[in-house]
């Protein structure tokens, strides 16, 4: 009883500090996710926001735009969109760590 | 000496003639397809379904667009990134290239091909060009409001007269400008024309003006016949009462037509095309579609429309019926399927599958796929025939 509850909790330490050390509490998607998750940046967002994500008819969206913004309230606009804009919700298609994932990656900027 | 620089010059001349042509060829036949992601072009011909050559260094075509000189030689090709470029289909050159503004989407060509109208998202505004040189004429800043800010501008369209007809989006407002003097447009505004207008069209009579609008149940309409009638609101309320789809790439509105007495246009947030009749502008029937519909094209002879959809459905296309209004037949050429383009007739149509890399052509008769063509994540696939139409 003892040694299965010290396993309980050793799981998620293992889990958070090995596998996601910058998002606490998100699994990180799978490479082969990551890789459909940045096509889909770049070609689907990018019919709006721009390929280089200078912007469109959507706002630019390139590292300067974003930086000072919090990480959880730019992931809730990809997820629930902007009412009253052509931003659509996007939870049916993303989680909310795949949309925290596209984030960081267009926080570092699409060519790093 | 003369003679000798007159022989000489006609020399090069031979030499620069020999190099690209071989037979002489008309253009009829030709066309062009963007690969958005590599800023290049493809040029092909719809006869044998060959690719005849490539041209490069068009910029960012993420949102690419083109029209044709009436004599079907060049393409222009307006770039995202603000490039204008003249691109010669026979000899697969870049003619010519200006960064004309920093955001572009798209342009047009005026009746008598002369002048060439870009519109622009940054600066907002619409800039026209001498379509031989590509030297600037004028400049038509979008501004609107009492502090003087700028609109995006969409749904640019070419009327006949040597007009050209667009919007402000954030405006919410229809332009009219007169170009006969081309360094000096004549500039008619129509003012409340309807929240987010996202896109317009000129129907192929050159007659109807119409923007789709993103912010309402509806779309606005402008008869440049009669344009001291201003703009009339049609479909008003066309989707009341239902909750409207997330909409997860915005519908394009040239290419619509007119098949059978009846306009098809993809409804907003809604999987389904409106058909509404043109004497009217009533509408008159609903086809339930497999998604949110991105363009809805009628085949030249008005007896198929076909559609593609936005996201999660892009893979799909799907072939209405016109008689019975009713689906005839779903296609899976995707995932990915941008755009597509009929040959002049119709009898096939090449349908760009960015996720594939390839141009897939079906025959509209058999609606089987005949061949295709591997293409770096083509988007734009258009053919020399716009030259001879209006609003294209």
């Amino acid at each position: 009883m003892r040694n299965l509850f010290l396993l309980a909790a050793a799981v998620p330490i293992l889990f958070y500090g090995v596998a996601a050390p910058a998002w606490a509490g998100d699994p990180i998607p799978s490479p082969a996710r990551q890789s459909e998750l940045d096509y889909m940046l770049r070609q689907d967002c990018g019919s709006c926001h721009g390929m280089t994500f200078k912007g469109g008819l959507g706002s630019p969206l390139l590292p300067e735009q974003l930086e000072g913004k919090s990480e959880d309230a730019l992931a809730d606009v990809v997820l629930d969109g902007i009412p009253g804009t052509p931003m659509p919700p996007w939870r049916s298609l993303l989680t909310q760590p795949e949309a925290r994932w596209m984030i960081a990656r267009l926080r570092r900027g699409l060519d790093q | 000496m003369i003679a000798k620089l007159l022989y000489s010059g006609l020399l090069a001349s031979l030499i620069a003639g020999t190099a690209f042509a071989g037979e002489p060829r008309g253009t009829n036949d030709m066309g062009i397809v963007v690969e958005r992601a590599i800023g290049k072009v493809l040029v092909v011909e719809t006869t044998r379904r060959t690719v005849l050559g490539e041209v490069e260094g068009l910029g960012d075509l993420s949102h690419a667009a083109a029209v044709f000189s009436r004599d079907g030689r060049y393409a222009y090709v307006f770039g995202r990134d603000g490039g204008l470029s003249k691109v010669d289909i026979l000899t697969n050159t870049l003619v010519k290239r200006v960064m004309q503004a920093g955001n572009s989407i798209g342009g047009s060509i005026s009746q008598d091909g002369t002048l060439i109208a870009v519109q622009n998202y940054e600066p907002g505004g619409v800039k026209i060009f001498d379509a031989v040189t590509l030297d600037q004429l004028a400049d038509i800043p979008a501004t609107y409001g009492e502090g003087g800010a700028r609109s995006k501008v969409v749904g640019l369209a070419d009327a006949p007269g040597k007009r050209f007809v667009w919007t402000l989006y954030e405006a919410g407002e229809i332009w009219v400008a007169d170009l006969a003097d081309p360094k000096n447009p004549q500039v008619r505004k129509f003012k409340n024309a309807g929240r987010q207008p996202y896109d317009g069209l000129i129907t192929p009579d050159g007659r109807w003006y119409i923007a789709g609008l993103f912010g309402e149940d509806g779309l606005a309409l402008l008869d440049m016949w009669n344009p001291d009638k201003g703009v009339q609101r049609i479909l008003d309320g066309y989707g009341k009462g239902d909750p409207a789809l997330p909409v997860f790439k915005m519908p394009h509105l040239r290419g619509w037509g007119f098949a059978d007495g009846k306009m098809f246009l993809p409804a907003i947030g809604r999987h389904e095309v409106l058909v509404v009749d043109v004497r009217t502008w009533k509408e008159v029937g609903r086809v339930p579609v497999k998604g949110q519909p991105v363009f809805v094209m009628p085949r030249p002879d008005g007896r198929q429309v076909w559609v593609n959809f936005a996201l999660p459905d892009n893979g799909f296309m799907q072939v209405i019926d016109v008689p019975s209004l009713s689906v005839q037949k779903t296609l899976e050429p995707g995932p990915g399927v941008l755009h597509f383009e009929f040959t002049p007739r119709g009898e096939t149509v090449w349908v760009s599958v960015r996720d594939k890399d390839a141009v897939k052509i079906y025959d509209t008769g058999t609606l089987d796929e005949v061949s295709q063509f591997k293409a770096d994540k083509p988007s734009g696939i258009l053919f020399t025939a716009r030259a001879n139409k209006i609003g294209l």
